[in-house]
């Protein structure tokens, strides 16, 4: 198991690697410079100018730039921002927090409807329970979370004025005041992002449960007196878990590139936030940073999922 | 009925089942009574797609329902009707007084579990044993069914095993609580021939051992010959043909029968001539709307129009002998 894994790190090595080099060049050829400010900034001087360019090593060519891009980032310097100064770890640490505590809340919200509803609907299949959960499941998972947020936002924020629409990360309150603003203002982005994953996983879960239950292992079980509970609990819904937990893992890198939307919807001061403004400012180290923040995670999730999966299945072996 | 069966132990009496599907009604069982005695193994035998396993399965109330429906009919299990009972007392029946073993050993375990647990849940439901005793139960059982290492082997999968192995464990597990009666149907179809006859004679020391009455349904009379007390022919979801073995093989009197022992494999004659089997040509009919008359028509070389006009009775013929063809 463990010679597995280390050897799944080592495989992901030149795709990280392979990610970067794309990534790098792309941004390297598109069009923008950090300088542009300076540029016509009449306070600047062009030799100054000058001399900050080359130290800086932005006209070298476009090798020599991912190397020594690529031998910081190995010595764990991530580089400073372009626009704020900041050390970009230290900006992705700022951010992270956040975005994974509003992507943690939805998901956890999307399990705990597409587990019960789906197992529930395909233990059932074409009763009055499952058609309506269908079509809400078919509803969700087509109305895109940059329309629902809008919707979310005009009533509760705007007609109903319930809930705050932009998301602040310093409020003023301690104790519990401060946790019931934080709550009031993740309700609408954790509500969009885990209804929406809800839909789509309560449609996968309920497949999942239907390609079970007509197995035969499941007659055998039954053919043993275990009450119909345990029997869906044990030999249905623990094997569906299979490709469910599966899915759920692989899909996770969709759910933070799809949470860029809502974070942007709801101004939430996310990850996904902190890369767009970097990519509207040409922030080269930034967005080299949180790309590769990105790439980590399909990384580290493609292992979790396969850990996950070897470990519901005894039939895989990892060697 | 048999002689030898004043009270039967299990007595399916005009058993009809039916399924709803997208182009009608299937009757799979139209109207069967098999009769199995304390003790006695019963053979059912048939082609593909006669209605055994939809009868084995409706005795344990397995079939899905929908589309599946008890049309009419009775289970007596015991004397007691199990037709309109319900789920709860159904449930304490199978495994512990009624148990079934299936024809796919490869797909009938449940993959996530090792075999000593999926025994043990079987006992630890129907004898409400602990945890620890269930198992050693289960290792006991995998003993008695000649599994080696039983001690080992019940932490292995089933993925671990062959077919045969796993159809062993099958048995050990419907045999684990003690039942009145095994269903067991095509338990050797799907393995290697010289797997076959081992689980047959598996089959055989358990019931000398254990003294379970056997409901084996099969499609070859080859194994009829070798395990069975009494026969009961099937065709087209009806019984065509019910004897003691001896008499139905020395006597058979329903062509269908006839055409069925035809077609046993001879070792004898295998070996020194090209001996080519009589199957039956033809197929078994559709279900969903069989032919009036008699079912086996199509497919008979001695059909009147006598036969097409109406179904002939299953009849007494001899004591204990009964068949349905108006020769
Ligand atoms: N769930 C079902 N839905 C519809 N038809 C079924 C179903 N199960 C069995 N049948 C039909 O019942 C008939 C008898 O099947 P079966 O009992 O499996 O035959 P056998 O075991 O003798 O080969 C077949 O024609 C089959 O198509
Ligand atoms: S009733 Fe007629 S068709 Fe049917 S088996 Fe007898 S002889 Fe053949
Ligand atoms: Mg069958």
């Amino acid at each position: 198991m463990l010679h597995y894994l280390i050897r799944r790190l080592m495989i992901a090595i030149p795709s990280l690697l392979g990610i970067s080099v794309i990534l790098f060049t792309v941004l390297a050829l598109a069009p923008g410079d950090p300088f542009e400010e300076l540029a016509t900034n009449p306070a600047v001087p062009p030799d100054v100018r000058a001399h900050l360019r080359a130290s800086l090593g932005l006209d070298d060519p476009i090798h020599l730039r991912y190397i020594s891009w690529l031998t910081a980032m190995l010595r764990g310097e991530w580089g400073f921002s372009f626009v704020s100064r900041i050390p970009v770890e230290q900006l992705i640490l700022q951010r992270l927090p956040t975005t994974v505590a509003v992507i943690g809340a939805s998901q956890i919200l999307a399990l705990a409807i597409a587990l019960p509803v789906g197992v529930y609907a395909a233990t059932r299949p074409y009763s009055i329970f499952d058609q309506i959960a269908n079509t809400l499941a078919f509803v969700g998972f087509s109305l895109p979370t940059f329309f629902t947020g809008l919707l979310l936002i005009l009533l509760f924020s705007i007609q109903l004025d319930w809930l705050p629409f932009v998301f602040r990360t310093s409020i003023e309150a301690t104790g519990w005041r401060w946790w019931w603003e934080m709550v009031r203002q993740s309700i609408m982005p954790v509500a969009v992002l885990g209804l929406f994953q809800g839909a789509a996983w309560t449609r996968f879960v309920r497949s999942a449960v239907l390609d079970v239950v007509r197995l035969d292992h499941v007659t055998t079980a039954r053919s043993k007196g275990l009450p119909e509970s345990r029997v869906t609990m044990r030999h249905v819904v623990r094997n569906a878990m299979i490709p469910v937990v599966t899915l759920v893992a692989l899909q996770m890198p969709a759910v933070f590139g799809g949470a860029i939307v809502t974070e942007q919807i709801f101004r939430v001061p996310g990850i996904g936030s902190l890369l767009i403004s970097a990519i509207l400012a040409n922030d080269t180290p930034v967005i080299m940073a949180v790309t590769f923040v990105f790439a980590g995670l399909v990384i580290f999730f493609n292992l979790l999922a396969d850990v996950l999966y070897g470990w519901l299945d005894p039939r895989i072996s990892y060697r | 009925m048999s002689a030898s069966t004043t009270d039967p132990l299990l007595s399916i009496r005009d058993l009809r089942v039916h399924f709803a599907t997208d182009d009608g009604m299937v009757r799979a069982v139209d109207g069967v009574s098999i009769d199995v005695g304390r003790g006695e193994t019963v053979c059912v035998v048939g082609e593909s797609g006669c209605g055994k396993t939809v009868t084995a399965m409706t005795v344990l109330k397995l079939i899905a329902m929908p589309p599946g429906r008890i049309a009419g009919g009775q289970i007596l299990w015991q004397g007691r009707d199990l037709v309109p009972l319900k789920s709860d007392a159904m449930r304490s029946i199978r495994a512990k007084e009624i148990a079934i073993v299936f024809q796919e050993p490869m797909t009938s375990l449940n993959p996530v579990y090792t075999v000593g647990e999926q025994i043990a849940e079987v006992v630890r439901q129907q004898e409400k044993l602990g945890r620890r005793a269930a198992m050693d139960r289960a290792i006991e059982m995998l003993r008695l069914v000649h599994i080696p290492n039983a001690q080992r082997r019940a932490h292995d999968y089933p993925h671990q095993f062959s077919g045969g192995m796993r159809q062993r464990v099958m048995i050990a597990m419907a045999l684990s609580c003690n039942p009145k009666l095994l269903i067991a149907d095509e338990p050797t179809t799907a393995l290697d021939v010289t797997i076959q006859a081992q689980i047959l004679d598996l089959l055989a020391e358990m019931k000398e051992r254990l003294g379970m009455a056997v409901m084996l349904i099969t499609h070859a009379m080859g194994v009829v010959a070798e395990v069975a007390q009494r026969v009961v022919v099937m065709y087209a979801g009806k019984v065509v043909e019910e004897a003691p073995v001896r008499e139905l093989f020395a006597n058979p009197r329903h062509p269908y029968t006839q055409g069925l022992i035809r077609s046993i494999p001879r070792i004898d004659l295998a070996a020194t001539h090209h001996h080519r089997l009589e199957a039956i040509p033809g197929t078994v009919p559709s279900l969903l709307n069989p032919p009036v008359g008699c079912r086996f028509a199509a497919r008979c070389r001695y059909v009147t129009d006598a036969c097409r006009a109406a179904e002939p009775p299953l009849r007494e013929v001899a004591p204990g002998h009964k068949m349905a063809c108006i020769l």
